[in-house]
């Protein structure tokens, strides 16, 4: 766009017409919109700051307590573990998309037949309601009837608890989640590849490049940036995670699978404990910002390390 | 023989990474027209040779049905509407007052988790005596399709010619006009993007429902949700009432691709 109005030819009548284009008259376009992002949006973000400073239950009086709620949380036990839950559960579902969305990615990006139709079919699982497959994968986790089982006995495999083991419970989500989200980041990973110019891969192939070479040293630098955003998107998505968990397990075998907005739900929703919940989310959003800054470190770190190595 | 190897593996490559959807919808299809029977049997039976259509029927008849089904058509529909209604104007001005920063506000909203909206909203909603109608979760529906609305339509906005505009304002249409006979028309395309993306994630949502609905005025995936606890074991009539509820959501995936791959990549992407 602003290449566009650089290159515009600037006739008298434009620049007349660009005189009256005062960016400060489209303000009533924006206006009914910017009221109802107030009401349902930042008037919520402002409440819950107020009431995280609160002691305060359903049904009775907020008492003001400064940052007692947030003092509390160290010490709760259950908080704790599930912010560790909500790491482990994070990088896995940031981890196994990612690889198996750009392994899809370098496939969709070969021409053949039916390539829309396949593509449909393979974003299905991301646009389907999540609660009505998460019913599905819980029939399918049943220890004794589920055909995960029963697909494991065919190859030999030994049979699995699933989501209804401690140990199990959280791999068993991540598969769900995997099976879910793989489809954006093929997305976002194949819009970058069809970016990519043909004459790189065509010198590689008369040079004699294997395919894994092709795609280590053309591709991958290429699609760096896409893989980033989504990394980026993946990771505020899998610590947000809520309809999958929430319909599969609620959080358990025990507490083994209870993330953070697990129990958030339970403190909000559950014991009505609305100031300590209101903490709770208060420190949450801070973990998700501070996770998204940690990925720009690291795309920033792994920039510079680029270009050291290219120098 | 080489290209004749390669498209073999390619084929195979293709059946092997789509597998994992088409396989466990027709699995869910499976399930849902079995009878108990065949559904508790092991080895699983996997293409049922009699079918049981009373489990689409035993969800269809219920009366409660009706219900949750105009619930959502009404939370979901208002909702969407409402968005459009307020977010394609706020797209174009915020496009082209070249207001970027106003979109931080959208992108933190889409960070933050959905419960957080959920705690002060909720207890707004007890307090003006709006809880056990639907209006709690049309508002609170806002708070999903308000920001892809606007999301979608600063991005498509941005991209349609502005000289068209220009030539009008010249022409000494008014600003309103030009919104609504030049720029409006050419955006069509994006719009039906946004409300496309607008429909499917709000009929999608649970997390507002499972607190705000009474028996009465649950939507969809509330109510399949609540199947659950009733008969633990009756895979069926519970398969059947969940591919009811995505069915919507999946042909509109398949006939709408083009548009939600556009819509979600640029989102995305930018």
């Amino acid at each position: 766009m602003s290449e566009l109005t650089a290159v515009r030819p600037t006739a008298v009548e434009v620049e007349t017409a660009k005189a009256q284009w005062r960016p400060i008259s489209y303000w009533p376009f924006v206006i009914p919109a910017m009221i109802v992002v107030v009401a349902v949006i930042i008037f919520p973000w402002a409440y819950t700051i107020w009431m995280s400073l609160h002691e305060w239950k359903v049904g009775s009086q907020p008492a003001f307590v400064g940052f007692a709620n947030y003092l509390r949380l160290p010490s709760d036990a259950r908080f704790v573990e599930s912010v560790w839950h909500t790491l482990v559960y994070t990088a896995l579902s940031v981890a196994l998309p990612l690889i198996l969305g750009t392994l899809a990615a370098v496939i969709f990006n070969t021409k053949f037949p039916l390539r829309g139709f396949f593509r449909g079919l393979f974003i299905l699982p991301m646009m389907a309601t999540p609660v009505a497959i998460a019913l599905v994968w819980t029939m399918m986790f049943h220890p004794q009837l589920g055909i995960l089982n029963y697909l494991l006995s065919l190859v030999g495999l030994p049979p699995s608890l699933w989501v209804f083991h401690p140990a199990t419970a959280i791999p068993s989500l991540v598969l769900v989640e995997t099976w879910q989200w793989t489809p954006l980041v093929m997305l976002i990973v194949l819009g970058g590849l069809s970016a990519i110019p043909s004459e790189p891969y065509e010198s590689a192939q008369i040079d004699g490049a294997t395919p894994w070479q092709t795609f280590r040293y053309i591709s991958l630098p290429m699609i760096m940036p896409f893989l980033f955003i989504a990394a980026m998107i993946r990771m505020i998505d899998a610590v947000k995670s809520f309809d999958i968990i929430f319909a599969i397990t609620q959080g358990g075998p025990g507490s083994a699978s209870e993330t953070i907005n697990l129990y958030l739900y339970s403190v909000a929703f559950v014991y009505y404990d609305v100031g300590y919940a209101s903490a709770i989310v208060v420190v949450f959003f801070a973990l998700i910002v501070a996770l998204a800054g940690a990925l720009l470190h690291l795309r920033q770190r792994t920039h510079w390390n680029e270009s050291g190595g290219s120098a | 023989m080489r290209t004749a190897l390669n498209r073999i593996g390619l084929t195979f490559a293709i059946l092997v990474i789509v597998s994992p959807a088409v396989l466990f919808f027709l699995w869910m299809l499976s399930l849902s027209i079995k009878f108990e029977i065949d559904n508790a049997s092991y080895p699983p039976v996997f293409i049922p040779t009699r079918f049981n259509w009373g489990n689409y029927a035993a969800v269809l008849e219920s009366k409660r049905f009706v219900t949750y089904l105009f619930n959502t058509l009404i939370v979901t529909g208002s909702a969407t509407l409402f968005a459009l209604l307020v977010g394609v104007p706020a797209g174009y001005g915020i496009a082209r007052m070249r207001a970027r920063k106003a979109a931080v506000v959208i992108l933190m909203a889409r960070i933050t988790p959905g419960l957080s909206y959920l705690i002060p909203l909720f207890l707004l909603f007890q307090w003006l005596g709006l809880l056990g109608t639907l209006w709690p979760q049309i508002i609170i529906h806002l708070v999903v399709t308000v920001p892809i609305v606007i999301w979608i339509m600063i991005g498509y906005f941005e991209t349609t010619p502005m000289e068209l505009e220009e030539s009008a304002v010249i022409d000494g249409a008014t600003r309103w006009q030009v919104f609504r006979h030049v720029a409006l028309p050419i955006a069509r395309p994006g719009i039906a993007v946004a409300f496309i993306l607008s429909v499917i994630f709000s009929w999608n949502n649970f997390v507002f429902g499972i607190v705000l609905a009474g028996r009465e005025t649950r939507t969809l995936p509330v109510a399949v949700y609540n199947m659950i606890s009733f008969d633990q074991l009756s895979w069926g009539p519970l398969a059947a009432a969940a591919l009811i509820v995505t069915l919507p959501v999946l042909l509109l995936t398949v006939f709408a691709q083009r548009q939600i791959v556009a819509g979600l990549t640029a989102g995305a992407v930018k």
